[in-house]
């Protein structure tokens, strides 16, 4: 993995991504991402981002953005201090509360900045994908508020497993595609999308939902995810007394890690991905892509992929659909390629632990996405004791009932220890 | 003569003799891999030029049939290392193959070595329907190292300039799609299918050959007045996958 950097490049490497100057001009995080197309799909990504260079940075969009995040999304989101999780980790525990937004997850932030955008673009339609449904329903949301018609692909294995938001997406006025092809997961749905956009490239407006594809998706996704990171360092030097000594995100796609990450990149704290661990390290038990995959081109980009020795992709298992996913956005396979952010992986029965310690401690119903990086964090307070935490606690686990009420609700005392 | 200009010189023999260059797609080693020679011997005895169609995971440009196509063939353990090997034991065919593979089963294999082993089994040319012209010197420079093609794709959607380019950079014949969509779709080809052929033809110094939506005898003539040839992949696919003769589908179409 590290041959694709030679040694002394890292550390520039680091540095351009900590200067803004990543992606480069051909859409690269040094020697991830890029732009892999169809040939018809060409023109539409290059208006796109013709776009996105013309608006995204513009003063007006942005203060129409940030408005919508503060009198729509509720922005900025809370920092609380997890203080009975605290005591129990020995650690000072702060959560950063994405699960608070409008929706319910960060994937809000994204969904609503790029409606904006695509209003903007003159589109007709606009499609999208999602796994767990969170970004589906944002989606929906998002497209009700700025009046464009929606369509959520979605994978039929996903489609069962969180079926609260296929109800909330199609309740919102989109139209819920169900994919029966491939591993029927979330990169079905992206496969199908991308799909349904070949058919009419000038009039879809593909709303992608994390911060993987190709260029420019890893960038527009990290642009307008990372107002999470922004207001936390905000928040934890004014609530918290100083920024934390280290920082954990789950990792799917990876969008609301790299919302975390990046505006801290060129902070001290340590940056910590969690991949989803599944059942085993064995290929097709987990999605631990950048933890034990190999760098090849999937769905855009190249970056870090699950697959066999033939290139062909494998079928991932989470028990959480949004981290069920065989790559990862290559901002973050630089990322780990520098050694800035380590990933590591949590297993199922470690996330299901750790959202029930989260209910218990805190009254915090996280999402099963989210309680990987719990795991991650409480093993590393373990081995510091005494420090200062940060967790993306990227959304809410309500969507997770149908999976939840399928293991017991362990007795226990609520009485203050 | 280089690889790359005995593809352009079987469609032009097939022009000369009065006919549309006929381009039939097989999935490798579907519907069974030990028919995979036999039918590839067959469809080559018909056909002008032959694309060799590599399973992929993850068919983007591809609709249901070569989708299940692919699927099936991965499952019964289909590879591209097997796929050498097995044009490698059979010997040579009737007409000379293109393969037409997403990327990331040519990364795997490895440019170099993909170059060695095209040119040791008959291989031509190659079409990549994920790679954009942008993304593809290093595999073009490999495939060029060896005198094979790489085959670019042109689109209904693809503005005069970057046509240009891409009809320049072409090798073996320009792969023009005739709709903006997936393959095996059955809306028919676009009304103004003529002009936009004819663009192309124009553009290309080497001859445009007509893909996507292309499944019967008319529509063989429609691309022919316009274009080089028509190449038919998921018509052909379903009459393998139905088990039926394909010299007498591929017969039928002249």
């Amino acid at each position: 993995m590290t041959s694709l950097i030679q040694a002394g490049e890292a550390e520039a490497l680091l540095q351009a991504a900590i200067n803004g100057k990543l992606p480069d001009a051909r859409g690269r995080f040094g020697p991830f991402g890029g732009r892999y197309v169809p040939e018809t799909l060409v023109p539409a990504f290059e208006r796109l981002e013709a776009g996105v260079k013309e608006h995204l940075h513009d003063p007006q969009f942005q203060a129409e953005f940030q408005r919508e995040l503060r009198e729509w999304v509720g922005r900025p989101t809370a920092l609380t201090y997890a203080g009975r999780l605290s005591e129990r980790w020995g650690a000072d525990v702060w959560l950063k509360r994405e699960d608070l937004a409008h929706t319910g997850a960060h994937k809000i932030n994204n969904a609503i900045g790029q409606a904006l955008l695509a209003k903007r673009l003159g589109v007709e339609r606009v499609i999208a994908e999602t796994g767990a449904g969170q970004h589906g329903v944002a989606s929906a949301a998002a497209c009700a508020r700025v009046g464009l018609p929606c369509a959520v692909y979605m994978g039929a294995v996903d489609i069962e497993r969180q079926a609260p938001n296929v109800d909330r997406m199609r309740r919102l006025g989109a139209e819920v595609v169900a994919v029966e092809s491939g591993d029927k997961t979330l990169r079905a749905a992206i496969d199908e999308a991308l799909r349904k956009w070949v058919t009419d490239p000038a009039g879809i407006y593909y709303l992608l939902g994390s911060a993987v594809g190709a260029h420019p998706y890893p960038y527009l996704v990290r642009e307008l995810q990372s107002v999470i990171g922004r207001e936390s360092r905000e928040q934890m030097i004014e609530q918290a007394g100083g920024l934390p000594d280290a920082a954990f995100a789950c990792v799917g796609g990876g969008s609301n890690a790299i919302g975390l990450f990046y505006p801290m990149l060129a902070d001290d704290t340590e940056l910590i991905g969690v991949e989803a661990g599944g059942t085993g390290s064995g290929l097709g038990q987990n999605a631990a892509t950048l933890a034990t995959g190999t760098p090849g081109v999937l769905q855009g980009s190249y970056t870090m992929i699950l697959q066999d020795d033939d290139g062909q992709v494998q079928e991932t298992h989470s028990i959480s659909a949004g981290l069920d996913y065989s790559g990862v956005g290559p901002e973050h396979a630089l990322l780990q390629a520098t050694g800035r952010v380590k990933y590591v992986a949590a297993g199922d029965e470690e996330a299901l632990a750790a959202l029930e310690e989260l209910c218990e401690t805190e009254g915090i119903l996280t999402a099963l996405e989210t309680s990987h990086a719990f795991v991650a964090a409480r093993e590393w307070a373990r081995e510091n004791p005494g420090k200062r935490l940060l967790i993306g606690n990227s959304g809410r686990g309500d969507k997770d009932m149908p999976t939840l009420t399928k293991f017991p609700v362990k007795v226990r005392s609520h009485a203050s220890t | 003569m280089q690889a790359h200009e005995r593809v352009t010189a079987a469609i032009r023999a097939a022009n000369e003799a009065g006919r549309t260059g006929l381009v039939p797609f097989v999935t490798a080693g579907y519907p069974e891999p030990q028919e995979f020679i036999s039918t590839l011997q067959a469809v080559a005895a018909v056909g002008d030029v032959v694309e060799v169609g590599i399973p992929f995971s993850d068919p983007m440009a591809d609709g249901m049939t070569i989708q299940r196509s692919s699927f099936e063939a991965l499952q019964k353990g289909v590879s591209l290392a097997w796929i050498f090997d097995e044009l490698e034991k059979a010997g040579g065919f009737d007409a000379p193959l293109v393969m037409m593979s997403y990327l990331n089963p040519l990364l795997a294999f490895g440019y170099d070595r993909l170059a060695d082993r095209a040119l040791e089994t008959g291989v031509c040319g190659f079409i990549v329907p994920d790679l954009p012209f942008e993304e593809s010197d290093e595999i073009r420079a490999a495939l060029e190292a060896k005198g094979l093609g790489l085959i670019q794709l042109v689109t209904p959607a693809t503005p005069d300039e970057r046509l240009a380019t891409l009809c320049d950079a072409s090798r073996g014949f320009v792969y023009a799609v005739t709709i903006t969509g997936i393959t095996g779709g059955d809306a028919g080809l676009p009304a103004d299918l003529a002009g936009y052929l004819d663009k192309v033809s124009a553009v290309s110094g080497i001859p445009v050959c007509a893909g996507f939506g292309i499944r019967e005898a008319s529509d063989v003539a429609d691309v022919g007045a316009h274009a080089a040839g028509a190449i038919v992949g998921s018509a052909l696919v379903e009459v393998l996958e139905r088990g039926e003769d394909p010299t007498g589908f591929l017969n039928s179409l002249r």
